[in-house]
Parts: structure tokens; C-alpha cells; sequence
């Protein structure tokens, strides 16, 4: 990417409401064109980070830049930035057309008909122009926001949780109908949600943010597969994690002891400092696991990872099965299998070996809080 | 499967519940509201009759009063009269329109940036109430007194000089001129236009402020295309709760006011209690009702209030 125009730099940003810190001071880069994802829990300041982009809310430290221009001190309405807002925030007594026309008016542009007529129809709305916003449907008010920011083409487009308000299809569906928006018209997105599906779906890059900081940064791949602390490893999708110690180190790869069980473990993929003898904390997703009944155990080629447990409950759900199972390295070891080949012994009480290929397996600092992030998902569930 | 096998029967249950109260209330609604039609009856539509009939009596007080349909009454009272309602739509508008200018504000201060002083300042606002309408007025009679420490001020500062040629003042005199009386209508009704203007102010989502904001505008024209708009149920509101009770008011005229600004509201008291003539003071009262109705109506159809979430 050689235009670095719309490039999005904030520099030891920080926020703080008294003696609250809602954002710790933070450094990051969007590039030009990109779709980032801030993803979090409620309170974790990505809503703060994207309203100090905006220009809405006044960084206690640090500064924004928007390409080459430091934008800190501008005002809201001199920052070529625009936002989708949090239920939308639309003009009730301003029809539709209107609503999408005000950025241009307010610009001194005379003549919108033709430009307001075009992104109306980019976001399928062509037939609802004269509409009030209470007359449309969720979905609708939402692409009409979309199309009030995105009319003026800004450097950078601020969607703050745009999907919270709508239903689970119609999510899914303006998740898709968003990032084809983007790949379309090309402007940087940063995209805030509490939604860890939704911001892997459309995100090219994702942070991750807990506690006003970024605990990670990359790819949605690269954070799933190899999460750097266990608040990111539980609040992207679900990990089974293995209080362990190392047993010993030779070349790439770790050898820990957990129980009675040795497991291997990459070491380029362990992101804590591992000695002999000290503590990690080892990651399997339960989707990377096989389930073979204890009767088989034989069949099961060497060199990977095994555990053995018991079935403690299944649930049946579709395209895989959900397993539970009780092992002497951890209570709930969740296993998901795809529903290809059923075998009919596996059913609670089962005695079963849970193995896998040690290049899955990740390490983890053993400091950390081992349930961080499970309970946000669940707080964000109930809300 | 469970599922499957409970749902048929729980289907019909909801098909019966709702009709059950509705049989059992059916009368209820009404009840509710005889209180109140018959309070409407007794105070309202009776005197209104009495009011329209004794409107096109003539005779005198000796003699006793007939309907004879006599609606001359109304051409003559609107031919004698009309310097005086002309005066009283115009000291009415301008109350309101200070009113406006002197609430707006106000009102945008306590919904939008009091914090945690709006419910003092909202208290402050109606506390005037806790006095008599009577005792109020009569203190700006104090307030405005010849020599007094606002007259002498505003001479000081030959702000007199100019309303004196303006004609709302006399030479060195507030009192009994046409700004004593306009300044008491402003300060009693002014509650009355701040009250609905902060509720649908603080009904505003803060959001749109900061969407419009965040669409180029600047602060003003957010406030011009934005807010305004949207606090336009309270401007209509308020204006009408204003400009209707000062428009029939006559103890402001009365007790700042001299015999030059006598609004309507004097005469109509005039004529019912000193001159005693009912018919020409029924009339009048019927007048100003129908005068304020037209103009009212007029004023809401052209705000276009209704079009308004």
C-alpha cells in the first residue's frame, strides 16, 4: 500500500474521566483502505478510541493524524472523517433523501440530486427516499446511515457497533452487504463491536481490546489460531486451556507435563518465556481435536497430543457435535466434531482418548487469569 | 419433540383470554370519564350558552334583560372596541416573542447543560408560583417605580431617551406606560413558555447534535437544522400557552398600565362589573375567543407541528 493518505495514526492516545482510565495510552496504525475491527467488551474503551477519532470526545494524551494532517485539535466538522453511529442517530424530521443530503449541503454543495440519488442506490434505497426514518425497518435506517456518512467520502468511515440493533439474519446479511460496500468504494472502516463473529467476518485486521488496552493485533486467522493471552484465546471463539509445566526444551519444540499426559507444544507458538520447570499454560480449539473411543486408542497415529477422559455430555447441533469431557487436566474439555463419520459409543460416560496434532497446540503465560474473557462473552450474551 | 407434542394445545388459550376483560370493562372507560364531562358541563358548556344568549340580549338592568337576537351588539363592541384589541394582540405577541428570546435559552441551558443543577433550576423556574399572581405583579409596580433604581439606570444609560421616542415609554416614567405592561406579561407568563420548551428540548437525542456535527456542521447550524426543528413542539406549545392567557389578561394592563393601554381584558371587566352592560361584555368575550381560536389555528397549520415525531 504506497498511498498512505487515509492512514489512521494514533500516536500515546489516551483517555480519562477523573480517576478513571478508559482508554491506557495507545499506539496504532490503520492503513489506508483496510477494514479494522476494534473488538471488546462493553466499557473496554473502543467505543472511547473510535469518538476520539471522530473528534467527539478529547484525548487526554497523545494525538490523531489522518494521513500526513494531525488532526487533534480539529472540531468534529472540520475532520474528513464520518460516522455510522450507534442506532443510527438519523434526523427524525428530515426525510430520507435529506438525512443522506445533509453532509453535501452543510459543504456548500447546490446541486446533491444526482450524487444523493446514486448512494441511495448503492445502499438499495432508491424507493424510499421521501420516507421518514421512523417508516423504515432496522436494516433500512442502518443502510441510510451508512449512505449520510459514506456521501461525503470520507478518509476514513467510523462505524460505532452499526449491526447491535438488528436481528441475527439481518446481521449476518448487512455484515456481508458492509464489507462489499467497502471493497467498493475503498475507504478505510474501522468497525466497533463486541461481536467477536462479526468482526472476523468483515475485518482484514482486528485488535482486540481489554481494559482500555489492545491485548492483540493481526489478522482474524492469526488471532484465532495463535492467541497471545488467554483473554484473547477465550473471547475469540473458545479454548481449552491446560495448566502445565515445562518438562523440557529441545529445538522447536516444548515438551510439557500436564497430569500424567506430555504434551508438545511448537515453540515459535508459545508466547510465554519457557524454562525448565516453570509454569505455561497450553491452548487447544476444541474443533482441532479428535475424539477416538478408548477401545481404539491404538489406532491412533503417534506423535500427537493425547488425553484421555470421560464423556461427561454431547449436544447434537447440525454440522458438529459438542462434547464435554471430564479430564484429569481439565473439568470441561469442550471438543467439537464435525458430523462426517458418527461413532455411536460416544455418548456420556464413554471412555475416550482426545488427541491431536501438536502444531495446534499454543502456549500461554501461566500468570495470567485463565477464565479472562469467558466472562465478558457471557455478560455480552445476557445484555 | 416435546415441543411438537405441546404446542396444538396450547394454541386456543390465547383466542379466548382477551375477549374475557374486555366483556367485564366494557363500561369501565365511560365511567372514568363522567367525572370530568360533567365537571365540563356544569363549568364550561352552561356558562358558554348563558354567555352566547345574554350576547344578543338588550333592555337594562331595571328592566330585566330579553333575547331579542340582537347581534348588532357584536358590530358595535368590535366598532368601539378594536383599538383595544388591536392593543392586546400586539402586547400579547410581543410578551411572547420575549418570552421566546428570554426561555430559549434557558430552557436549552437546563435540558442540555445543566447536569446536576437542572432540578434546582427547574424548581427556580416555577417558584414564582408559590406567590399570588396579584402580589407578583405588584412588585414590579415597586420594581419599575418613578425614580426607583431601574428607571434610574436606564435613564443613566439613555435607554429612555430611545423607548421614550419609540413611544413605549413617557419622559421619565416606566410605570403606566406600554413597557411596564408588556415587562409584566413577559415575567408572568414566562414559566409557561420555559416548561414546555425544556421538555421537548430534553427529549432531543444528544447523538443528532453530534451526527450533525459530525456532517460539517458547526455548532450554530446543528442548532439551526437540527435542534430547532426538533424543539418545535415545545416553541408552538409554549408561544400558545403564552400568548393566550396574556392576550386576555387585564390585571398587568391594570396595575402597570394607565388608561392609554387598556388591553381587552380591561374593557370586558369594565363592562361586566362597572358599566354593568352584559351584552356588550358577553359580545366582546365571544369576540376575543373566536379572534384567538382563528389565529391560532392559522399559527398551527403554518408551524406544521403535526408533521413532527
Amino acid at each position: 500500500m504506497t498511498d498512505t493518505n487515509g492512514d489512521v495514526r494514533l500516536s500515546g492516545i489516551s483517555k480519562t474521566y477523573g480517576s478513571f482510565t478508559a482508554v491506557h495510552p495507545l499506539d496504532l496504525t490503520v492503513p489506508q483502505g483496510s477494514f479494522f475491527a476494534l473488538l471488546g467488551a462493553s466499557g473496554c474503551g473502543k467505543t472511547t478510541t473510535l469518538r476520539m477519532i471522530a473528534g467527539l470526545e478529547e484525548p487526554t494524551t497523545g494525538t490523531v493524524s489522518l494521513g500526513d494532517q494531525d488532526v487533534t485539535a480539529l472540531p468534529p466538522y472540520k475532520r474528513p472523517v464520518n460516522t455510522v453511529f450507534q442506532s443510527y442517530a438519523l434526523f427524525p424530521h428530515l426525510d430520507v433523501f435529506e438525512n443522506v443530503a445533509f453532509g453535501l449541503r452543510r459543504r456548500g454543495i447546490k446541486s446533491v440530486k444526482k450524487q444523493v440519488e446514486e448512494m441511495l442506490d448503492l445502499v438499495q434505497l432508491g424507493e424510499q427516499a421521501r420516507k421518514k426514518p421512523h417508516q423504515l425497518s432496522g436494516g433500512q435506517q442502518q443502510r441510510v446511515a451508512v449512505a449520510r456518512a459514506l456521501i461525503n467520502h470520507p478518509k476514513v468511515l467510523l462505524l460505532d457497533e452499526p449491526l447491535g440493533a438488528l436481528d441475527l439474519k439481518l446481521r449476518r446479511q448487512m455484515q456481508l452487504e458492509l464489507k462489499r460496500i467497502q471493497t467498493e468504494v475503498g475507504i478505510t472502516f474501522i468497525h466497533v463491536t463486541h461481536d467477536q463473529e462479526e468482526a472476523m467476518t468483515m475485518a482484514d485486521t482486528v485488535a482486540v481490546m481489554n481494559a482500555g488496552r489492545v491485548e492483540q493485533l493481526g489478522s482474524p486467522a492469526e488471532l484465532y489460531e495463535n492467541p497471545q493471552s488467554t483473554f484473547v484465546a477465550n473471547f475469540l471463539g473458545t479454548s481449552n486451556l491446560i495448566k502445565a509445566e515445562v518438562d523440557a526444551k529441545s529445538g522447536d519444540e516444548i515438551v510439557v507435563k500436564a497430569a500424567d499426559s506430555k504434551l508438545l507444544l511448537p515453540a515459535a507458538r508459545c508466547s510465554a518465556p519457557a524454562s525448565t520447570g516453570g509454569k505455561v499454560l497450553v491452548g487447544i480449539r476444541p474443533e482441532k481435536i479428535s475424539l477416538t473411543h478408548a477401545d481404539d486408542a491404538g489406532s491412533i497415529p503417534d506423535g500427537r497430543n493425547r488425553i484421555t477422559g470421560t464423556i461427561a455430555d454431547t449436544s447434537f447441533i447440525g454440522v458438529s457435535t459438542q462434547y464435554v469431557v471430564d479430564t484429569p487436566v481439565c473439568d470441561e474439555f469442550a471438543v467439537y466434531a464435525q458430523n462426517i463419520e458418527r461413532d455411536a459409543r460416544l455418548v456420556p460416560g464413554a471412555e475416550v482418548v482426545l488427541h491431536w496434532s501438536p502444531a495446534h497446540t499454543f502456549g500461554l503465560d501461566a500468570a495470567q487469569d485463565i477464565d479472562a474473557g469467558i466472562e465478558s462473552v457471557e455478560e455480552e450474551a445476557a445484555a | 419433540m416435546t415441543t411438537v407434542t405441546e404446542a396444538p394445545p396450547l394454541a386456543p388459550t390465547p383466542v379466548e383470554e382477551p375477549r374475557r376483560p374486555r366483556r367485564r370493562g366494557r363500561h369501565v372507560p365511560y365511567w372514568l370519564l363522567l367525572p370530568g364531562i360533567l365537571w365540563l358541563l356544569v363549568f364550561f358548556a352552561l356558562p358558554m350558552v348563558y354567555q352566547a344568549s345574554t350576547s344578543v340580549q338588550t333592555g337594562s338592568l331595571e328592566e330585566g334583560y330579553k333575547v331579542t337576537w340582537h347581534f348588532a351588539t357584536y358590530w358595535d363592541a368590535l366598532s368601539e372596541y378594536w383599538p383595544q384589541f388591536l392593543r392586546s394582540v400586539l402586547y400579547a405577541g410581543v410578551a411572547t416573542v420575549l418570552c421566546l428570546l428570554l426561555g430559549y435559552p434557558l430552557a436549552y441551558l437546563i435540558a442540555f447543560r445543566a447536569g446536576r443543577w437542572r432540578n434546582v433550576i427547574l424548581v427556580l423556574v416555577i417558584a414564582p408560583f408559590f406567590t399570588s399572581f396579584l402580589i407578583r405583579t405588584l412588585a414590579w409596580k415597586t420594581i419599575l417605580a418613578d425614580g426607583g433604581p431601574v428607571v434610574g439606570a436606564l435613564s443613566t444609560l439613555h435607554v429612555l431617551d430611545v423607548t421614550s421616542w419609540l413611544g413605549i415609554t413617557a419622559g421619565e416614567r416606566v410605570l403606566a406606560t406600554p413597557l411596564a405592561v408588556v415587562c409584566g406579561l413577559t415575567y408572568n407568563f414566562l414559566p409557561f413558555m420555559i416548561l414546555p420548551l425544556y421538555t421537548s428540548l430534553e427529549r432531543i437525542d444528544g447523538r443528532l447534535h453530534e451526527a450533525a456535527g459530525d456532517l460539517y456542521a458547526k455548532p450554530f447550524t446543528a442548532f439551526r437544522k437540527v435542534t430547532f426543528p426538533l424543539s418545535m413542539p415545545g416553541v408552538v406549545s409554549g408561544t400558545l400557552l403564552t400568548f393566550i392567557p396574556a392576550s386576555g389578561d387585564y390585571v398587568n394592563a391594570d396595575l402597570l398600565g394607565s388608561t392609554d393601554t387598556r388591553m381587552v381584558g380591561n374593557v370586558i371587566q369594565t363592562q361586566f362589573l362597572r358599566i354593568l352592560d352584559y351584552p356588550t361584555a358577553a359580545a366582546l368575550s365571544f369576540i376575543l375567543m373566536a379572534a384567538i381560536l382563528v389565529m391560532v389555528t392559522l399559527y398551527i397549520r403554518k408551524s406544521g407541528t403535526e408533521d413532527l415525531v
